[in-house]
């Protein structure tokens, strides 16, 4: 449990604004040539004035990903840009530490973007503490998850303009296990290569997957009463005919049921690894993967359109994903 | 230089998947990174340090992680596309001498704002390094 004088001293600071902090240096090209220099960025847009005039930014601007970099503080430890507070956004870490939570992990970062800033603008934030959830315990340990609002704006004369915005939310714990400081990540040269199991194939299915690698979902046809059916199988479920063809689904389906495998957590597999039965628009469902699916956003009916990824360079699936819009 | 010509909104379709991208993490792209966002955080280049962190080895920086992702999306939409967003989850620490491989895809089309939101992950071998979202305005 957590202590309740903490709980009472980290509610106070929640909702608090701190003050500005200043850019060390306008918005400059060389900075941004050499940020785009080892981030194999090679958008004109942002190094190259006359493409950047003749584009829809008429003139160059800086990449929207180094929001952030402009305020840095740089080699020296809490040295701010002359005119910044000497207020500490962070002291709601520092309060949550001093009641036995050392570690802490960035867990979320959202950017997002009014503009693109141009060279030559003098930029600032403020941070607000937006928010101090519950003490939680995850796999890494017990502490809490803190939400600090970053505001970013431009200096003009006439005014200052909000460009920008950080949601930055970190968990700040106490490690389950003491003798570690961070929960220890496995070696990266002890990880072994886990390849996706690879289906097997007969003389009645290898049609469906020579399709898949030809980017084709097939459906088997009985040719004598064109009922179709899934999975395949060498005899009509109809009219028990042997003679069959092939016909390529549309790739529009929905969502039958669903299923989300969390434990246990199998190579490689994404997990949590929802798992879909789909029906296709030609009326036969399949199971096969979800991507980009959200569990608290999932619902039976929900139209899916189907994608192929291949894994490990040779085995090719057909997954589904949602329709959004 | 051949220059991309940046996706019209009409043409991008939901479901439509950006190619992968693998990018080898080295002890130069995790120090660069770090520098080049200003970030002199120790573990991001001092082996010491990052030891002492109860890491193997210095790890990635966020704001490289946020740059990467933005040179992923840009790579697939074209120079003109613009930002209006960048929100990223962070998971398992990119170590040098492991690489990380972006897979995305449009997850959302709003033709009001010519918006396009791409869904995205970044794996290492120990699983994904990052996964998130961003929203572009396409012309």
């Amino acid at each position: 449990m957590a202590d309740s004088q903490l709980l009472t001293d980290v509610r106070a600071l929640v909702g608090r604004e701190y003050g500005r902090i200043y850019a060390w240096d306008e918005v400059n090209a060389p900075m941004i040539r050499q940020w785009c220099e080892i981030m194999g960025v090679d958008n004109p847009l942002y190094t190259d004035p006359a493409f950047a005039a003749n584009s829809a930014h008429d003139g160059l601007v800086a990449p929207p990903a180094m929001l952030q970099v402009w305020c840095m503080e740089g080699f020296h430890l809490n040295n701010y840009a002359p005119g910044s507070t000497t207020e500490n956004p962070y002291e709601v870490l520092k309060l949550i530490e001093s009641y036995g939570y050392p570690s802490v992990v960035a867990v979320n970062s959202e950017l997002t973007f009014e503009r693109n800033l141009r060279p030559g603008e003098k930029v600032y934030y403020t941070t607000r503490l937006d928010s101090v959830g519950d003490e939680k315990t995850t796999g890494l340990g017990t502490g809490f998850f803190v939400t600090l609002v970053m505001n970013y704006f431009v200096e003009h004369k006439s005014g200052d303009e909000a460009v920008g915005q950080l949601l930055f939310r970190v968990f700040k714990f106490r490690p389950a296990n003491n003798h570690t400081v961070e929960a220890a990540p496995a070696k990266v040269e002890d990880k072994p290569v886990v390849k996706r199991p690879k289906p097997g194939m007969s003389d009645d299915t290898r049609f469906f997957w020579e399709g898949c690698d030809a980017g084709k979902l097939l459906i088997q046809r009985c040719t004598q009463c064109q009922t179709l059916r899934h999975p395949p199988a060498p005899v009509c479920i109809e009219c028990h005919s042997f003679d069959w063809d092939s016909v390529q689904a549309s790739g529009r389906a929905s969502l039958y049921s669903f299923v989300i495998m969390h434990y246990p957590e199998v190579a490689p597999f994404d997990h949590p690894n929802p798992i879909g039965l789909i029906e296709l628009e030609e009326g036969v469902r399949l199971v096969a993967g979800l991507v980009g699916v959200k569990r608290e956003e999932l619902s039976i009916g929900q139209p899916l359109q189907l994608e192929f990824q291949t894994f490990d360079g040779e085995l090719t699936l057909p997954l589904f994903r949602p329709v959004v819009g | 230089m051949t220059l991309q010509n940046t996706k019209r909104f009409d043409d991008v379709r939901p479901g439509e998947t950006l190619p992968e991208l693998a990018i080898p993490i080295t002890v130069g792209l995790v120090t660069g990174g770090a520098i080049a966002t200003r970030d002199y955080f120790p573990g991001h280049h001092d082996l010491n340090a990052a030891k002492a962190l109860g890491s193997p080895h210095i790890f990635m920086n966020i704001l490289t992680t946020n740059g990467l992702v933005q040179r992923y999306v840009e790579d697939w939409a074209g120079p003109e596309a613009r930002f209006a967003s960048l929100k990223i989850k962070l998971g398992a620490p990119n170590y040098p001498g492991d690489s990380m491989t972006f897979n995305g895809a449009v997850t959302g089309h709003d033709s009001a704002t010519r918006t396009v939101e791409i869904t995205l992950s970044g794996k290492n071998s120990m699983g994904n390094h990052v996964t998130g979202t961003v929203a572009l305005v396409l012309p």
